[in-house]
């Protein structure tokens, strides 16, 4: 368009103006998201066609988890999401040490999601809640039903955790950059694009919680 | 309509509020409302992830373009599921009613 918009710090020769290329940029940034939606959809699909199948047992098999260790990360969790939203907040005003500070923090809750996730996992070695050769649901009972919820867990929770890593490491190379003063005041597709990325694990996590923690915890109610 | 920034008392809200879900969800989790059960988990989730997108992610600001490839993804989620569901469900009743003499 007018030449003054091509002089723009930071458009790209095949864009308008930035406001054209911000708007593509999250455009793109959601039918990545789309994808990893339906991706995550699956599971929950097989998850779905198995709890209806197995409800007793996937109840059963839930009451192993530990409601208060799984409801510690969620709220981890959203505290790292809330971090998240000021970092995108601190990249729009150009506050670089805001960005590095809101970065370290929501790698801060990332690191302590992962970690109770070790020792959740680790507890379910030492009882023998690993689907496999060695799965041994209560003492003498083979459990199959009880192994598919497992078999669900572990992809469930694993694939989150595997994206949180990704996550984690995409956070230390921005942490990098901010301190090189790579973020200056204006628009930053990196950051706000890592934080709808971000959030969507988050989202992932919200649903993940009540169905795979919460479906067994009435049981000892009455 | 890129230029949207949104106040930080406005994430703290969202935040108190996500909070606030996680514990009711943990507490009616803790009681018995038979079929109930699944529905009022899902549900409350589904205000989570809603108040994540709306103003986490911006959507609630975002352009109508955007605000369509986000509703499309939920959207199709939604026909994985519920036409997986119809299937599995129903495949007793199919037995009972056409293929059992």
């Amino acid at each position: 368009m007018s030449d003054h918009a091509h002089t723009a710090p930071g458009l790209a020769h095949h864009f308008d103006d930035l406001e054209q290329q911000h708007e593509t940029g999250t455009l793109g940034m959601w039918a990545f998201l789309v994808t990893e939606v339906l991706f995550f959809g699956g599971m929950f699909g097989a998850y779905a066609v198995y709890r209806s199948s197995y409800p007793e047992a996937f109840m059963r098999a839930s009451s192993h988890l530990n409601v208060d260790l799984g409801g510690i990360n969620t709220i981890v969790l959203i505290c790292s999401s809330l971090t998240m939203a000021l970092t995108v907040y601190a990249a729009q005003k150009g506050s670089k040490n805001g960005i590095i500070l809101g970065l370290l923090s929501t790698l801060f809750f990332g690191a302590v999601f992962l970690g109770v996730k070790v020792v959740e996992y680790h507890d379910k070695w030492v009882h023998h809640l690993i689907p496999g050769p060695n799965f041994q649901f209560t003492e003498g009972v083979y459990g199959g039903p009880e192994q598919l919820y497992f078999a669900l867990y572990f992809a469930m929770t694993g694939m989150h955790a595997f994206h949180m890593i990704i996550g984690m490491v995409i956070m230390v190379w921005m942490i990098f950059k901010a301190r090189r003063g790579d973020f200056t005041p204006g628009h930053h597709p990196l950051v706000e694009n890592f934080g709808l990325y971000w959030h969507f694990v988050d989202i992932v996590w919200i649903f993940l919680f009540p169905l795979l923690y919460l479906i067994g915890a009435h049981e000892g109610a009455h | 309509m890129s230029e949207h920034s949104v106040s930080p008392k406005i994430y703290f809200a969202i935040f108190i509020a996500l909070c606030v879900l996680t514990g009711l969800t943990v507490w009616t989790a803790k009681h018995d409302y038979g079929a109930f059960n699944t529905p009022i988990a899902l549900s409350i989730a589904g205000l989570k992830a809603a108040l994540v997108i709306l103003w986490f992610m911006h959507v609630k600001y975002s352009s109508k373009l955007t605000q369509l490839f986000a509703f499309a993804g939920f959207f199709w989620l939604a026909i994985l599921l519920v036409f997986t569901l119809q299937d599995f469900e129903t495949r007793d009743m199919m037995n009972y009613y056409f293929f059992k003499p």
